[in-house]
């Protein structure tokens, strides 16, 4: 038993880290300093950096343009990136539509769809629930019927982050009614330029516009975009879930926050000490540091199964339970550290180039807002209610 | 013992109600938190019809006399509407600090008008080092012939804004954190050197930040004892703190209702989502909070003229713990409940959700309060 990584390990730890503060940009580090929000171009530039140096897509296939990392070497890149608040580009196109496409797509589509995920040039999103079915996802109902050599169309996506940056959506369909519903499912992708189709902004609690309804109607796809099989698409949804790895813990982020946390318990005072020096403060971040240290250690562990040829499976349930209660309560304390500067709310001083400078120090501007946020990650990728449900049933097999 | 409301009380309580239903759906709070001001100046011109303006002041002023309990009623049903009106700062905090320590000429110049709906006024205490210690002031009242000259910061005045009058908190004498030379003292918001910047809050309400540079307060606006104003101020905050108490119990009952409705109403793999065991334990957790929070406000309310200061302290505080943590399970889980319709900005929970959080802010969280007990 060992808890240490190897020299190697260390020494691709450092130089990730010196690759991140050499290469990400003055503006965006401005913008992970004042937890202001990113914008597109923003996560398309620091993708396309990460790409020059061969780190488009470390996790995929060296064939295919991975970087050919241990799932350590992965860990140790995703939680660097996490400390450092560069923008990450989210998973849609290299860790969702890309694995599927790669282990049960076609060589054309191989092809066509991957090396532009690679580059960032093109911009993926999650085509899955509906308004009738969130947690009973294999409820759904969005049709797609075959004629000729395209599929036609019709029904409605909602929550679908980033939709309206997307140039194509990875979607689940119904291909056939009847009988078990998981398996009349497919999965196709859709150009987002296709006539038929409708983005609508979904605003949400901190006022940001991440997520989207989708309006598709009668929206012709070509028959070459089904992935694999028709009624195939339930079991490569569950095939990306099995796929979820240690990274889903966050942990990297986690420790930002905590480490910002910290920065902001510094300055703020209270008694006319620092509240750093007030003793139920200290227990309070005492116990989160507690369970940073059981997440990120559980985390190691099942890093070791995935080198040990194990894959994650189920246990990543564990992590995301864990992880997304962590990072509430990590938002929690924040807001409390902030005192009265958690309420004001100034919109334009989240984004970046802000006209109107921020009301109180320039710490407490993202508290509220990514308390707020950070709501949804208990209930977004499986409600924790959910995750609970597969432990019991996967795990615990009650 | 007697929890039971007294007759005018079960009037005003279907009275207020019936204005929310009626007159203030969630449409209208939400065009009225988007509109310039920030609330409705017809709203509260309905509120000084209605006499709500006058529950507690003294009937000499052209009050009602009215006890917390009527205050509360009010309260519980801005919460359950979620209004926007500057009740709590005019009529509980600025109006508090007359009613409780203004002298008869004070309250007879100011109180009038408050009560027509007229003036508006804020409490201005906090400040950028003070985090919820109200004797943490460094805001400077300098001798100035007979009256004072005020310099100093103070931060998210809640209505600040649109105040007419402010009374703010200020140090003549003692050095920082010190409990005794802090003086009260009621100014004009047009006074010169008074700088003002307001700003929404989270919450869909209105602040400010006020800076004050040798601003004049003439004898005229001190209030209450010179340098000891303290324990008037410590009253004021714990009137509105059982205030707060109130509020946010109408806006957990408003969750809770919504909630529960939720998981009747919502089906998924064939079957209502409440009927799932983990959800009704769950829905069963917030109708508990719902209750102990309930509790807690009749007891801060009934104790809130207690002639003991401890007591009420002690009470204030307790009070604040409760709903504190029951706002935040309440919030928190009919956000979790709701699923991904929890979070968007359209439905309702999110905005009810956002008014618990900062109450539990407002006047000190938890952990202050709790820090608070623990020393009484």
């Amino acid at each position: 038993m060992n808890l240490n990584f190897t020299a190697e390990e260390e020494a691709f730890r450092l130089e990730v880290r010196s690759f991140i503060a050499d290469n990400l940009p003055a503006d965006m580090r401005s913008v992970a300093e004042k937890g202001q929000r990113f914008d597109k171009d923003h996560f398309v530039r620091w993708h396309k950096i990460l790409y020059g140096r061969g780190w488009g897509a470390p996790a995929w296939p060296v064939e295919y343009g991975g970087a050919g990392w241990t799932p350590t070497q992965k860990y140790i890149f995703e939680d660097e990136m996490g400390m450092s608040g560069a923008p990450a580009p989210p998973t849609f196109g290299t860790g969702m539509v890309a694995p599927v496409i790669i282990a049960y797509g076609s060589e054309a589509q191989r092809e066509r769809f991957l090396p532009p995920i690679l580059r960032g040039d093109v911009w993926w999103c999650q085509g899955y629930s509906e308004p009738d079915s969130g947690s009973d996802l294999a409820s759904l109902k969005t049709k797609a019927v075959r004629e000729g050599d395209e599929y036609a169309v019709t029904g409605q996506k909602c929550w679908t982050t980033y939709a309206h940056w997307a140039d194509w959506m990875f979607c689940l369909v119904r291909t056939r009614e009847g009988g078990k519903p998981q398996e009349g499912i497919s999965f196709l992708l859709i150009d987002m330029t296709s006539p038929g189709v409708t983005v609508r902004p979904v605003i949400i609690n901190d006022l940001s516009h991440y997520v989207n309804d989708i309006f598709l109607e009668g929206v012709r796809v070509p028959a070459a975009n089904l992935v694999g099989e028709e009624g195939m698409g339930w079991t490569y949804a569950k095939f990306l879930l099995g796929n979820e790895r240690v990274g889903i813990a966050r942990v990297g982020q986690t420790k930002r926050r905590v480490a910002r946390l910290k920065e902001i318990a510094r300055e703020e005072m209270s008694g006319g000490r620092p509240l750093i020096e007030d003793p139920l403060f200290r227990r309070r971040l005492a116990e989160l540091e507690v369970r940073l240290m059981a997440l990120e250690c559980t985390a190691f562990r099942l890093l070791a199964e995935e080198h040990a040829g194990r894959p994650v499976g189920p246990a990543a349930s564990l992590l995301k339970i864990k992880g997304s209660e962590l990072a509430q309560a990590v938002t929690e304390l924040t807001v409390e550290s902030v005192g009265y500067y958690a309420l004001p709310f100034v919109e334009d001083a989240l984004h970046f180039g802000a006209d109107q400078p921020p009301v109180g120090p320039d710490y407490a501007t993202d508290a509220m807002p990514h308390f707020l946020y950070t709501r949804a990650t208990t209930i977004y990728g499986g409600t924790n209610e959910i995750q609970r449900n597969i432990l019991a049933k996967a795990v615990l097999e009650l | 013992m007697d929890f039971e409301f007294s007759e005018e009380q079960r009037l005003l309580r279907e009275s207020v109600a019936q204005f929310v239903a009626q007159d203030y759906p969630f449409s209208r709070r939400r065009e009225l938190a988007a509109s310039e001001e920030g609330f409705g100046r017809d709203v509260w011109a309905r509120f000084a019809d209605l006499g709500w303006l006058a529950l507690p002041f003294p009937e000499e002023a052209g009050g009602f006399g009215a006890t917390p309990v009527e205050t509360m009623i009010l309260m519980e049903a801005i919460g359950r509407g979620l209004m926007v009106e500057p009740f709590l700062s005019t009529v509980v905090l600025g109006g508090g600090s007359l009613r409780l320590g203004g002298s008869p000429s004070q309250r007879a110049e100011a109180l009038p008008p408050l009560i027509e709906g007229k003036i508006l006024l804020a409490f201005a205490f906090a400040e950028p080092q003070s985090r919820f210690h109200l004797a943490d002031v460094e805001t400077r009242a300098e001798r100035n012939g007979a009256g004072h000259r005020l310099t100093g910061r103070k931060i998210v005045v809640l209505h600040g804004g649109t105040a007419d009058k402010l009374v703010v908190s200020a140090r003549t004498g003692g050095s920082a954190r010190d409990e005794a030379g802090i003086s009260l003292f009621l100014i004009d918001r047009a006074s010169p050197g008074v700088e003002l910047r307001a700003y929404p809050t989270i919450d869909g309400l209105r602040a400010a930040e006020i800076t004050l540079e040798g601003v004049e307060a003439g004898p005229e606006s001190l209030l209450g004892e010179l340098g000891g104003a303290l324990p008037l101020i410590e009253a004021v905050v714990d009137n509105g703190i059982a205030a707060v108490c109130a509020e946010a119990l109408g806006a957990m009952e408003v969750l809770y209702e919504t909630t529960l409705e939720y998981l009747r109403t919502r089906r998924q793999f064939g079957r209502p989502i409440g009927s799932f065991q983990v959800l009704q334990h769950r829905m069963v957790d917030m109708y508990m909070e719902l209750e102990q929070a309930r509790s807690m406000t009749y007891m801060v309310t009934l104790r809130l003229e207690d002639p003991d200061p401890a007591e009420r302290r002690r009470a204030a505080s307790a009070a604040k713990v409760q709903i504190g943590e029951s706002g935040r399970f309440v919030g928190r889980q009919a956000v979790q409940l709701h699923g991904g319709m929890g979070m968007v900005d359209e439905h309702l929970v999110s905005h009810y959700f956002k008014r618990l959080t900062v109450i539990d802010t407002q006047f000190g969280n938890v952990d202050h309060h709790l820090e608070r007990m623990a020393a009484l």
